[in-house]
């Protein structure tokens, strides 16, 4: 048992927290912001200098082959500069879909090109009536000769607004809540029928829907089994929940570090408002938070390799419960603890609050998960061997 | 990073199996599977055979069996599920690293194998009537004639008093200075003139701490340990250790295993509570809380090379605070359980002979008084309140 990074590990995270440190604060994100995509395209361009793109890809496709402790280590600095990039649509959705169900020619093609940054994707997964269940599929892929023909809704695409290709889950058997009848598909955004409405998130990141009017999409497209897509998504969420969970970490660090600040400043009866106990106690129910969010997330990321199913989704379950628990109970507390400054569009800590509290409703919130995690027969209280 | 257990540790893990299911007294282990209290006898025999390979916790040198953090860990984790004792006891915890940290040889000599082999049996005497989370401003004088120490005062809340051979006090040697500067760390025999010890029951019905009084009782000088009036740093010391073994992972995964086994047994609605979705919630919620505090745990232990240098841990400094909030947590769900059937207040001698509901196990009829018990835990070894003060000192910076 250890908790110790390897060298290489090392490595990678004081390279990436030196790229933040440098080119991250938080007067760089607004200004990345107002730029045209809404993010900073120079930023990609280091990402991908840096090798961040290719971190969960294999070698031969040009990747570094790392692995859910390397995603955190990054998701977990990005998460403390709040980036903009589509890095979790790029290459945590989309291109985990391309590498756990992509074949040989698509995973050629493609990942090459998202590695050394040319390509952006998106994954859409959600539609008006799913809410939170991947497998809740109403839009319709029908086979036609040597085509598949894509008509439906598919909404809060992460992403949606800058990716070059969309890969698009639609139903292509079954009914619309069966698991079975899932497939796949690259679409280009320029494809006919196909129509976009960009929109900006409430953490200051884009999105977009997508409505599919009889999108023809070749077979040649189409990403693993047309009908049996689903044990991949779900896998590939289960990825995203972890670094997303790396990426809430990274913001209750920062959270509390810049909240700690403010009650070692600020003055108010004549001293520190940090030399108050009720305040005190207050920044040790966040340590605490952030102490068991960083232990779940690091227990995520550990079991999201699992290949057992059912050991994966309880565990990962767990940690987004602690995440979205926490969200809440922190982002609560840092507002609180600054007072009205907390509550400004100028100031820091609002943007991090609704950065995490997003970050709880992406794929699942609290409620969710500890519905999905006791329907798995809960965590059991044996003990890790 | 990796969050397994080495081969070595698993095989480790099943040595201990071994070695508990050949050395466990099978009384001792039915009655601490029952929840009974054990006598001063049964202790006392439990702790020599538990410690047959030396005592977990201390270093080879001194009797102990020098195993690794990871070793502990898994020894206490397998002893509190197989049940053997629970009650690694005071001697071995709190006085024995004290001594063979900062005693004599003579002293090392002398208690370190009586703790070891459970000759002497051990009781704190650190808070008084008026010094409860402000240890410091303890009364309880000590003041030196010749070649010994005349010691006046009192202590409260002594767990296992009544059963024990020694004491260790901390003392006030000198009243004229800031009040953790006057303190020195004595050991005293319990059964000294003018010692006297009269118990305390709590509101589960158990006799397990008393108040202890000493009356110009006549200590030597040579059961001094360390340097007279820097008593404050060997508690120090003492609390720390106290506070790092106390995240009660083990306590509470077996209250939430007898939790899920009881519910397994109960009916609500015609429906086996267990079967139901809004207690299976509340199950999970717990059990993510409880997860989180074992990594937590476990992060501490493998930090504590670091800490050792000195560096603060985040993930130790929380352990004994989430801990104690978690068992608590945990012995309520158990109450959610038991339902209206907690409601028979059953002493342990009666146990068996009166007419209980036939579907209960035996150890249910404890649960209501481990939960009256159970708010303890954020009350003593530093209450949680006095914990939060010292994480936003020590590791806020506040």
């Amino acid at each position: 048992m250890k908790f110790d990074l390897s060298e290489e590990q090392r490595l990678l995270t004081e390279s990436v927290e030196r790229l933040m440190l440098d080119s991250y604060g938080f007067g760089d994100r607004r200004k990345y912001g107002g730029e045209v995509p809404g993010f900073s395209e120079a930023m990609w361009e280091r990402y991908a200098e840096l090798g961040l793109l290719a971190l969960p890809f294999s070698q031969e496709y040009g990747g570094f082959s790392g692995g859910p402790i390397e995603t955190m280590i990054v998701m977990e600095a990005f998460g403390k500069s709040l980036i903009l990039e589509p890095y979790l649509a790029t290459v945590v959705l989309a291109g985990g879909l391309l590498r756990r169900g992509g074949n040989e020619a698509q995973k050629t093609e493609l990942i090459p090109l998202i590695v050394n940054g040319r390509a952006k994707l998106a994954f859409a997964y959600a539609e008006p009536q799913s809410r939170y269940d991947l497998f809740h599929v109403e839009t319709q892929a029908k086979k036609q000769g040597t085509f598949w023909a894509l008509s439906g809704v598919k909404t809060l695409v992460l992403h949606g607004n800058v990716a070059g290709k969309i890969i698009v889950s639609a139903r292509t058997a079954g009914g619309t809540r069966e698991k079975n009848g899932i497939g796949l598909f690259l679409v280009d955004v320029h494809a006919p029928g196909l129509t976009r409405r960009p929109f900006l998130t409430q953490d200051g990141l884009r999105g977009a829907e997508i409505a599919l009017e009889n999108v023809r999409v070749d077979e040649s497209n189409l990403i693993g089994d047309p009908e049996g897509a689903f044990p991949v998504i779900s896998r590939v969420a289960d990825e995203a929940v972890t670094a997303l969970c790396a990426e809430a970490v990274g913001c209750f660090t920062k959270m509390q570090a810049i909240t700690l600040g403010y009650l070692k400043t600020r003055e108010q009866f004549g001293t520190k408002i940090g030399s108050f106990q009720v305040l005190q106690h207050r920044a040790v129910d966040m340590l605490v938070e952030l102490e068991q969010s960083r232990s779940m997330t690091l227990y995520a990321a550990m079991m999201v390799g699992e290949d057992n199913a059912i050991e994966r989704e309880r565990a990962v379950s767990a940690a987004k419960v602690q995440i979205g628990r926490s969200s809440k109970a922190i982002g609560h507390q840092s507002i609180q603890l600054h007072g009205g400054i907390g509550m400004t569009m100028e100031y820091s800590i609002g943007h991090y609050f609704k950065r995490v509290v997003m970050i709880d409703t992406l794929f699942g919130d609290a409620d969710h998960y500890l519905r999905r995690l006791a329907a798995l027969g809960g965590l059991r209280s044996e003990s890790i061997n | 990073m990796d969050l397994m257990f080495t081969e070595g540790d698993r095989a480790f893990r099943e040595e201990v199996r071994r070695f508990l299911s050949d050395n466990t007294i099978p009384e001792i282990r039915q009655k601490l599977a029952e929840g009974l209290e054990l006598s001063k006898d049964e202790i006392a025999a439990g702790t020599r055979n538990l410690y047959k390979k030396g005592v977990p916790t201390w270093p080879q040198e001194y009797g102990g069996t020098g195993w690794t953090l990871v070793q502990q860990y898994i020894f206490e984790e397998e002893v509190r599920a197989f049940p053997a004792l629970v009650k690694l006891g005071m001697g071995q915890d709190l006085v024995g690293p004290v001594i063979y940290t900062f005693g004599n040889l003579a002293q090392k000599q002398y208690y370190l194998p009586r703790i070891a082999n459970a000759t002497d049996w051990w009781c704190q005497g650190f808070s008084e009537p008026g010094a409860g989370s402000d240890l410091a401003s303890l009364k309880t004088r000590a003041v030196r004639h010749g070649d010994h120490y005349v010691v006046d005062g009192q202590k409260i809340w002594t767990s296992s008093a009544h059963y024990a051979d020694w004491i260790f006090c901390l003392v006030r040697t000198n009243p004229d200075v800031k009040k953790q500067q006057g303190i020195s760390f004595l050991l005293i025999d319990i059964k000294s003139p003018g010692v006297t010890v009269r118990p305390i029951h709590l509101i589960n019905g158990s006799h397990e701490v008393s108040e202890v009084f000493f009356d110009n009782v006549h200590v030597p000088v040579e059961n001094l340990v360390g340097e007279e009036n820097k008593g404050w740093s060997y508690a120090k010391y003492l609390l720390n250790n106290e506070r790092f073994g106390d995240a009660g992972v083990g306590i509470s995964k077996e209250r939430m295993r007898r939790a899920l086994e009881l519910a397994a047994q109960t009916y609500v609605g015609g429906e086996r509570l267990v079967d139901q979705p809004s207690f299976r919630e509340k199950v999970a919620e717990l059990e993510v809380q409880l997860k989180a505090l074992e990594i937590t745990q476990l992060r501490a232990i493998a930090n504590a090379s670091k800490q050792q240098q000195g560096v603060q841990d985040p993930a130790s400094s929380i352990l004994k605070l989430r801990g104690s909030e978690v068992e608590q947590a945990a012995a309520e769900l158990l109450m959610v359980v038991m339902g209206p059937n907690a409601l028979p207040y059953t002493p342990d001698e009666e146990l068996g002979s009166r007419n209980e509901p036939p579907i209960l196990p035996r150890w249910a009829a404890k649960i209501a008084p481990t939960y009256f018990d159970s708010r303890a835990a954020s009350i003593y070894s530093g209450s949680s309140e006095i914990q939060k003060n010292i994480i936003a000192k020590a590791i806020l910076g506040l």
